[in-house]
């Protein structure tokens, strides 16, 4: 360990696994908007709205079941739920209709969506600053790196982002949904020809990537300030990680996330100002060598 | 049908002139805001409805050219003439760059690449508060004598934009804009023809850059302020949308569009903090029942009935 210390001190390293675990939600947020991109082509600008909607509801849900121990753990079972529910509405409502139309069609109409989602959470929740409280067994701090505290909340959340990469891949591997739908994202017209009901396949993929929003959501609540425009940061970044990951490949998305999470800690380290500048950077460098993502994706 | 259309456009012209005489402050003001996204959208429709290439992060230029023009007048003692060139040309320097870069990726690639590079450019305005003021950008800036009455304001915006709209519907119906709309249609055959498909592309991403660019310096002029929000993607979002709702395949739908949304959102707003929720519920509408826009119904509609006619004789 002290050989590590002297090439990076301790205080360096312990903002880096906090700037990690922030990229941790990038990746939860991003997977789920990959596998969309992936599967139904839709580029989700509402992805963002969502992921608000479940911070919301995390702070309504805890409010609910009062500082209690259970308060987060409903939360965090109920919000990603009722944004499943929300975007299954607009699935079935909605995008089953449109997804001939092209990719700009999309985009704007996932926009509208996220123009609707926000005034309706400005609606239900009003304006101001909601905070949600970290849950009481993740309160306080572990001696890590050299002595230096380190949250254990954000020990949690490095935790949770390799764990829904590993169910993820489980579900697109190992289960029969996840293989119709990669066939579909490939050939929807021959899936549908061996007589499976894709438009249902669709839809089932689309509530599973908003789920992850949700979910992000959720885990992000206790880290920031609940506030309304925090899906307008978040949404470019889930978008950039995906596209310098590879559409639609969920081990894309974790690298994406894992390059956009290290560039934005180091940049601020480096160089506080213009830390926000960075992780852009790093995406135009990608792109520019390996135009269509650092992994395959999977069109 | 081609007198009908004249006698319409000098009857509007007129109009447009009159306006400031009778109309109380407010309108003039918002007449010219209206104007000046007409162009950024019509400018946008360059590139997007002939060239059919991605562009979703207009704004950047349509801010880029706004800055430029507003540190030119506060940060130096130049000429304010040479502020109102040097804005759309920095704005065309970045459409050169930012086309270099991004035109070999296709369609969805090609868009986000350039959101990511606008969000660059967009982190670097927003940070850099030394140079432009960072998150609270630069306000009461100096404008000339003559342009600074809202009615001079007025003037300066509808002539620049008139004569912007004129070289744009020239440019469109130039061997240029063909062989563009050529290229949208199709790339391969039209490479195959001989034509440089990405030089074209690239020149039509500058000069989009460079009329989003006059639309920014032309902000500048109205409302004496620039801010980051001018180059924030939600902003080029709405230009497509103006786009979209006006039709991108006439050429002046999005001056319609642009029209249409700056005046709903004005007088929504008086009424309700909900205007987003109006907007939306308004795109996911047109999206359903208008893909073509209004101008692309009507247009659809009295071809209809003209071809129908004829049928009948």
């Amino acid at each position: 360990m002290d050989i590590i210390y002297s090439l990076i001190p301790p205080g360096i390293l312990s903002q880096i696994f906090v700037g990690l675990s922030r990229t941790t939600i990038l990746f939860i947020v991003a997977s789920g908007l990959s596998l969309i991109l992936g599967v139904l082509r839709i580029p989700n600008v509402a992805h963002g709205s969502l992921y608000m909607i479940g911070a919301f509801t995390a702070f309504t849900v805890t409010k609910i079941f009062g500082e209690g121990q259970a308060a987060f753990w409903m939360a965090l079972i109920i919000a990603p739920l009722f944004v499943a529910l929300i975007s299954l509405i607009a699935e079935r409502g909605m995008f089953q209709f449109l997804y001939e139309r092209e990719h700009l069609m999309l985009l704007l109409l996932t926009f509208a969506f996220s123009l609707v989602f926000g005034d309706l959470v400005k609606l239900v929740w009003g304006g101001e600053y909601k905070s949600v409280p970290v849950p009481a067994i993740f309160q306080g701090f572990v001696p890590l790196f050299g002595g230096l505290p380190f949250p254990i909340y954000n020990i949690f959340l490095l935790v949770a982002g390799p764990v829904v990469a590993v169910l993820l891949w489980l579900l697109t591997n190992k289960t029969k949904i996840g293989k119709i739908a990669r066939a579909a994202a490939v050939d929807r017209e021959m899936v549908g020809a061996v007589g499976i009901n894709v438009s249902w396949v669709f839809a089932i993929v689309f509530v599973i990537g908003c789920l992850l929003a949700g979910l992000g959501g959720v885990l992000v609540a206790p880290t920031v300030s609940v506030t309304l425009g925090m899906d307008h940061n978040l949404i470019i970044e889930a978008f950039l990680i995906v596209i310098m990951g590879g559409l639609g490949n969920i081990w894309g998305a974790m690298l994406g996330a894992l390059i956009f999470g290290i560039t934005q800690s180091l940049g601020i380290l480096v160089w506080p100002q213009f830390g926000i500048v960075f992780p852009y950077l790093a995406v135009v460098v990608v792109l520019l060598f390996r135009p269509t993502g650092l992994l395959k994706s999977t069109w | 049908m081609r007198k009908n259309t004249l006698l319409f456009l000098i009857a509007g012209i007129i109009l447009l002139l009159l306006f400031p005489v009778f109309l109380p402050r407010f309108y003039v003001y918002l007449l010219s805001i209206i104007l000046l996204y007409g162009l950024l959208a019509t400018s946008l429709n360059i590139v997007l409805g002939y060239g059919g290439i991605f562009q979703f992060h207009h704004a950047v230029f349509y801010g880029v050219g706004a800055y430029g023009t507003a540190l030119m007048l506060t940060k130096t003692a130049m000429p304010a003439i040479l502020a109102f060139i040097v804005g759309p040309l920095v704005a065309s320097a970045l459409g050169f760059i930012l086309g270099i870069i991004c035109i070999r990726l296709s369609k969805l690639y090609f868009g986000m690449l350039q959101i990511s590079l606008g969000s660059l450019v967009w982190a670097i305005v927003y940070r850099w508060y030394s140079f432009t003021g960072g998150d609270d950008g630069i306000h009461g800036i100096p404008i000339p004598e003559m342009l600074s009455s809202y009615i001079g304001a007025y003037y300066y915006t509808l002539i620049i934009t008139a004569v912007c709209i004129f070289l744009i519907f020239k440019i469109i119906n130039s061997p240029f804009g063909s062989a563009l709309q050529g290229i949208r249609d199709n790339p391969v055959r039209s490479e195959m023809i001989g034509i440089n498909v990405k030089r074209h592309q690239i020149l039509a991403l500058t000069i989009a850059g460079f009329f989003a660019g006059v639309a920014g310096s032309l902000f500048v002029v109205v409302d004496n302020t620039v801010f980051p929000d001018m180059l924030f993607w939600t902003l080029s979002l709405e230009i497509l949308i103006m786009c979209l709702l006006g039709g991108w395949f006439s050429f002046m739908g999005p001056m319609l569009g642009a029209g249409v949304i700056v005046a709903l959102r004005t007088f929504v707003s008086t009424y309700t903090v909900y205007w987003a929720l109006v907007l939306g519920v308004l795109m996911i509408f047109v999206i359903f029942f208008l893909p073509n826009g209004i101008l692309g119904y009507f247009e659809e509609r009295f071809k209809k009935v003209f071809m129908g006619s004829e049928i009948k004789e």
